[in-house]
């Protein structure tokens, strides 16, 4: 296979905004800092208009934007198109429900659990599947993340497939704190802003160069004495990890964990809202997770059979649009090098 | 435990067989086209409402299935028209997106046009009722006619792969697709002929599946990654490779379900044999394709850079 890329035919000429221009402008920068800044703000919001529910709701778009974000350092800037990454999140998931059924409800524990878990399945999968590139890595890790579906689904011992209803939300260092809607969701947004400040510096390293330097171009960054793999598989480790944090929170906020968690789809509409958002922004996965889930409540409220708006807005996005919500409004604020 | 290896066995063949069906257009699609398709699952699904919306219209599968083949053929001739044809130069993020996309919409118009609940195609009476095997054990004749359709169209593809000047076109699409194009070969229809071919092998296998199976909205998307375990054990663009791993597949799961329960049984006590026999099962053929791509990251039978 290498062979015929060498000739010219490049397996995955990923077209990333962040290869044109400087990678954290400041547009990003303003983006993401009002992004959050009303995410900080909702609860008073929320509380001023007296709908409590946009809290949960918020919540809810936030674990999904942790996982688009933690998917971004692999598809936006490593151009590894996992198709499995929703496992990570059901791992996440899992580690809550499985330590809070044998007693251990700290958040503390479970994350460290998860993340550990996380770790393992992400290192032993990713090293085979990185052997390969291409449709045979999509393909891969599609089947790992199903492998772990059908696992779950059969574990009858935690539910199997109708999952478990957790009895209440993990304590934090033996206190209910997180029972309360608002600070979780607090909780929750202080670990998506802390990702994103991770992810961006680590982006910035010397480890992102080499990551970003093997997207463009692996067998130049071989040549100059950089062994790829290693690179690629540490993050595919990070991401799983952070998918796995997100996981720890999507059970906390639905007090219920199921095998549907990890399903394909699942790992589809992550990469939906990477994609959306714009890939290879960081913010943008997270701004594309918002808008998901925003126009999947929204097309659900028209009609029951809001998937197929949702079909027909993909393929019209893939056909027509170019960059996402990012190349969007970058040609909005007339800053595109478009 | 013979007899019951002996039907697992070939139950597993059959299984096997229609993998393949579904596996041999996706890998050609993939080998010669370069892309990414994810719907080719929704394609099996349409394939069996196809013929259980014609079986009802007529009262006689044959004749549904006589319809329904041409219609799956135009079908995806026409997507290929449509959506396919624009993305055959994207990168394979792209062809996810708007794959992933149309599979969204056919599960929802399947839903729209013939509802949420499963229907059901009555087996052919020619075709009903079982034969002999071994002494007491019989086998239903329906799945003995999958068995005997796939293996035909099987060998059928063999000769249009291998024997025919499409097959030849075909193969060397698959080794260098821009080579042929520009040896003055019009790669469009090429891809188009592929394609339309593919659809149809995926349709008649939803449709053979029909009568024994609940035909239902998202009954293609569980096949489909199936089918991709087949094309990366297979090798991508190889239709040897697809049987080889289908059947290959087909046998590991089928008797994995049954046999592993039982061969653990041997060394832990009934009930945690049962319960880690039902767990581990549907893992095996994960696990056989990693422990394929560790030793060959290409599948058993590459395609690109080699002939098929």
């Amino acid at each position: 296979m290498s062979a015929s890329e060498a000739a010219g035919r490049p397996v995955d000429q990923v077209q990333t905004p962040a290869k044109r221009g400087r990678l954290f402008g400041p547009g990003r920068r303003l983006a993401a800092i009002v992004i959050f800044a009303a995410l900080a703000l909702l609860p008073l919001v929320a509380n001023l208009i007296g709908d409590p529910f946009l809290v949960v709701t918020a919540t809810r778009i936030m674990v999904f934007a942790l996982a688009a974000l933690s998917l971004d350092l692999l598809i936006g800037f490593g151009a590894m198109v996992s198709f499995g990454h929703a496992a990570f999140l059901g791992i996440g998931a899992y580690a809550v429900a499985i330590l809070a059924s044998h007693g251990v409800e700290d958040i503390l524990v479970q994350t460290v659990v998860a993340v550990a878990a996380a770790s393992l399945f992400a290192f032993v999968t990713g090293a085979i599947s990185l052997k390969t590139k291409g449709v045979y890595f999509i393909m891969i890790t599609l089947a790992f993340g199903q492998m772990a579906y059908f696992f779950m689904v059969s574990l009858s011992a935690y539910g199997g497939d109708d999952g478990i209803t957790l009895d209440r939300r993990s304590t934090l260092l033996g206190s209910r704190l997180l029972s309360d809607d608002i600070a979780l969701f607090y909780a929750l947004l202080a670990v998506l802003v802390l990702a994103y400040l991770g992810l961006t510096r680590l982006i910035g390293s010397r480890f992102g160069r080499v990551i970003r330097g093997t997207r463009e171009n692996p067998a130049r960054m071989q040549a100059i004495g950089f062994e790829p793999f290693r690179f690629q598989l540490t993050a595919y480790v990070i991401a799983g990890a952070i998918a796995a944090v997100a996981g720890v929170f999507l059970a906390n906020q639905a007090e219920f964990v199921s095998p549907a968690y990890m399903s394909w789809q699942r790992s589809g509409e992550l990469i939906v809202m990477v994609v959306v958002g714009g890939m290879g922004t960081l913010i943008g996965p997270v701004a594309g997770a918002i808008a998901f889930l925003l126009l999947e409540d929204w097309l659900a409220a028209f009609s029951e059979h809001w998937k197929l708006g949702l079909g027909v807005l993909l393929i019209l996005l893939v056909l027509f649009g170019r960059g996402g919500l990012a190349g969007l409004a970058r040609r909005l604020t007339g800053g595109g090098r478009a | 435990m013979f007899n019951l290896f002996l039907l697992q066995a070939l139950n597993g063949v059959q299984f096997g067989i229609l993998l393949f069906l579904v596996a041999a257009g996706l890998t050609l699609i993939f080998g010669v086209m370069d892309l990414i398709n994810l719907a080719h699952g929704v394609l099996y699904m349409v394939g069996a409402y196809f013929v259980a919306a014609f079986t009802a219209a007529t009262g006689d599968f044959f004749v549904g299935l006589a319809i329904a083949l041409p219609a799956a053929l135009a079908f995806g001739i026409l997507l290929e028209v449509l959506i396919f044809r624009h993305l055959y130069d994207r990168d394979h993020l792209d062809q996810v997106l708007a794959t992933f996309g149309l599979i969204l919409i056919l599960n929802e118009a399947v839903k729209i046009i013939w509802g949420a609940a499963p229907m059901s195609v009555p087996v052919p009476d020619a075709l009903s009722g079982s034969i002999p095997l071994i002494g007491f054990l019989r086998y239903p004749v329906f799945r003995v006619a999958i068995i005997a359709a796939g293996l035909f169209t099987a060998v059928g593809l063999w000769l249009l792969v291998n024997h025919t000047r499409i097959g030849m076109l075909l193969r060397a699409g698959a080794s260098n697709a821009p080579m042929v194009s520009a040896l003055g070969v019009d790669i469009r229809r090429l891809f188009m002929v592929i394609f339309g071919l593919g659809a149809m092998l995926a349709a008649f296998a939803g449709a053979m599946i029909a009568p024994i199976l609940s035909v239902e909205p998202g009954m293609g998307d569980q096949i489909l990654i199936l089918t991709f375990v087949v094309i990366v054990i297979g090798g991508v663009g190889s239709v040897r490779g697809a049987f080889v791993a289908a059947i290959l597949v087909g046998l590991v799961d089928t008797l994995g379900r049954t046999f592993g329960p039982i061969l653990l049984g041997q060394i832990m006590d009934a009930s945690a044999a049962s319960q880690t026999g039902r767990t581990i099962a549907p893992m095996l053929i994960y696990i056989l394709m990693a422990a394929v791509l560790f030793f060959r990251p290409t599948g058993l039978f590459p395609a690109r850079g080699a002939a098929a």
